[in-house]
């Protein structure tokens, strides 16, 4: 990768609070224009190292470049990086137009420009004629677009996203997906996105870096992470996950090596079935069964010990039988193919 | 409990007026909030109106006694200008005391809030409320005692090499004096004494109310710390300053005892009030100066609350 390519470089960044490493010895590469999701749990990480990037945190070791200059001393104020905060960080003493205007207004432009921009940029979130209200008069999905507004309107080399659509319901969360990766396409704009659901980063981004414990598991297009999970924290994290230890896969003639399997790889069959060549089979009985609309998941327990979860499509074409119920004696079956070795000495 | 007992428990007499209480909820409000409200309506606000009404009678001149009818002649005595001086002089002082009170209470409450840990901060709000709970009155002599021309301060200026400075302070027309406590700059310096805590706990109460994440997005925004200062938290933390400086300056305006001990012989609303209902007799009068503070304090707030002091709120 070229150097002018990199919107953002971390080369061995640690970040201690105390004792607790929050960010730990980690490097990676986000690339001029990409949509880059950092993934994890609460506390592995992932928005410490997006408040590195902004400039509110600085490394306890290592270096950060943005655009191949060092910025790790850099104070905010003076990056070229913007951010959509989690609680949208109005400012509730303006209104909506001064707000998107603020930057400009610090950089001390012309208030005829600064306004047409704000227009603009409103325009773009879809929000024009919301100017003259207070945010406390906005929506919660109002005031993130008048967040991203604000934030974009200084033509940044990098947007950070943090957690931005956690407080809105689901159905405004899904628009709001499409149209942020709609804007970001527009403007072909570095976007850093942190969150916590799979869901988001796997739909909206190019690349997925997943964080656990202050490190970054695994770095991948959402089809790697999914589907070739290099860690049992990746696989259970990233979607539902199957994990057979060693030992069960050992007794269900699958090999000596723990490993993964998604439950839509895995087959619902009578236990009478019949075993394919290059498949596998483990017998159970089904514990619970949890309807979903277009989708129905099993819970089964294994006779060799263990549990694996099936997930099953509700379509016409939905296989020999429609629907199984708790109790019932059934054997799975899946492709050997399907499985993937988990990288062994990983904790979980 | 069985349901032996609980049915039990339905005939008991309290259970019974719970009952009425629970299905009833505007009788239980008017219980509760008519003793209160007695105690605000009459008490408090009768006995404002009460003033007030005296203010409106006048003194007969030559016998001395209050003339129960109403008439704008106190008012017009009021009006008068060794009187109108007085209402300068407080006014003036309670406004120097209320922007002295602020500038040391911001950095102050802005440290609490933003820089000291969780045990300093306990620390520090001891320190700004331990004074409250010693004697007022004991305070203001102790500060007596330190102004005084043998004072500790005259003291530390002497070591200090100093005595020039203090000289010069105490040289200034009408705001010196032979010495600081004899001299309206030692009533000041009291005054904003007695009052910075009463500043500093509501612009505490404002910056703790400010998001960090406010600061930092107008740093991200590209603001440097001090057009944060003045866009962001100033603004956010001026309802507090509000707050904070209707309790000094109105405190100031009626206070009588600090003029008292410390200063020059000139007269403050408050002294005029004590003498007026005291020697002078002059209940009226009394009256009228007390009418001055809030009339003083309405136009305060009115043009705070045109200058957008409140738009944060």
């Amino acid at each position: 990768m070229d150097s002018s390519e990199v919107a953002v470089r971390f080369d061995g960044v640690s970040r201690l609070f105390g004792e607790v490493r929050a960010v730990d010895r980690v490097s990676f590469s986000v690339r001029d224009g990409e949509f880059f999701a950092m993934l994890g749990p609460s506390g592995s990480g992932k928005t410490t190292c997006l408040r590195l990037v902004a400039g509110f945190e600085h490394p306890t070791e290592g270096r950060i470049f943005l655009s191949g200059k060092d910025v790790s001393d850099v104070p905010p104020y003076e990056r070229n990086v913007n951010t959509v905060f989690q609680d949208y960080a109005l400012f509730p003493h303006m209104s909506v137009q001064e707000n998107v205007e603020y930057p400009l207004m610090i950089r001390k432009l012309p208030a005829a420009e600064r306004r047409r921009r704000a227009g603009e940029m409103l325009e773009l979130v879809r929000l024009p004629g919301f100017g003259a209200r207070k945010p406390a008069q906005l929506s919660g999905g109002q005031r993130q677009r008048v967040a991203l507004a604000r934030a974009l309107i200084g033509q940044p080399r990098v947007l950070l996203l943090d957690e931005p659509l956690g407080a809105l319901d689901l159905k405004l969360r899904e628009e709001m997906q499409v149209e942020l990766k709609a804007i970001q396409r527009q403007l072909g704009i570095t976007f850093i996105y942190v969150t916590h659901d799979q869901g988001e980063a796997l739909s909206m981004s190019d690349r997925v870096a997943v964080f656990n414990h202050g490190r970054v598991e695994q770095l991948g297009t959402p089809a790697e992470i999914y589907d070739h999970p290099r860690t049992a924290f990746v696989a259970g994290f990233v979607g539902i996950s199957n994990l057979l230890p060693a030992a069960v896969a050992e007794r269900i003639g699958a090999g000596s090596r723990s490993f993964s399997i998604r439950p839509e790889r895995i087959r619902l069959a009578t236990p009478a079935e019949p075993v394919a060549e290059g498949g596998c089979s483990a017998d159970g009985t089904i514990r619970s069964v949890l309807y979903y609309g277009a989708q129905t998941r099993y819970l089964v327990g294994l006779d060799a010990g263990g549990e694996l979860t099936v997930v099953t499509q509700n379509s016409d074409a939905g296989g020999p039988r429609a629907a199984w119920s708790a109790g019932e004696r059934v054997r799975l079956v899946w492709s050997r193919a399907s499985e993937r070795p988990i990288e062994e000495g990983v904790e979980t | 409990m069985s349901a032996a007992a609980w049915q039990a428990g339905r005939g008991d007499p309290i259970a019974r007026l719970a009952r009425y209480l629970h299905a009833h909820p505007r009788v239980t409000l008017a219980l509760l909030l008519t003793p209160p409200l007695l105690w605000l309506g009459v008490i408090y606000l009768g006995s404002l109106l009460a003033l007030l009404a005296q203010s409106f009678f006048y003194i007969d001149e030559f016998s001395g006694q209050v003339v129960r009818q109403l008439s704008l002649r106190t008012y017009a005595e009021l009006l008068t200008e060794p009187n109108l001086l007085v209402v300068a002089r407080t006014v003036a002082m309670a406004a120097a005391v209320t922007f002295a009170c602020a500038l040391i209470a911001f950095p102050i409450a802005y440290y609490m809030v933003r820089y000291a840990s969780v045990r300093l901060k306990a620390l520090m709000y001891l320190g700004v409320m331990v004074p409250l709970w010693s004697s007022y009155i004991v305070r203001v002599y102790s500060w007596k005692l330190i102004l005084a021309k043998e004072g500790v301060i005259t003291w530390l200026a002497e070591h200090l090499g100093a005595l020039w400075l203090l000289e010069a302070i105490l040289a200034v027309p009408v705001l010196g004096g032979p010495s600081l406590s004899f001299s309206m700059f030692g009533t000041f310096i009291v005054f904003v004494y007695i009052w910075v805590p009463f500043m500093i706990l509501p612009i505490v109460a404002a910056l703790e109310r400010v998001p960090r994440s406010l600061m930092e997005a107008s740093a991200d925004l590209g603001a440097a710390p001090l057009a944060t200062f003045r866009r962001v938290i100033l603004p956010l933390a001026f309802p507090g300053v509000v707050a904070g400086s209707i309790f000094t300056f109105s405190l100031t305006l009626g206070d009588y005892i600090i003029p008292k001990v410390i200063g020059t012989s000139h007269p403050y609303i408050g002294t005029v009030v004590y003498a007026q209902q005291g020697v002078a007799g002059n209940v009226p009068l009394a009256a009228a100066f007390t009418v001055v503070p809030m009339i003083v304090m309405a136009v305060y707030l009115t043009i705070a609350r045109r200058l957008g002091a409140f738009n944060a709120l």
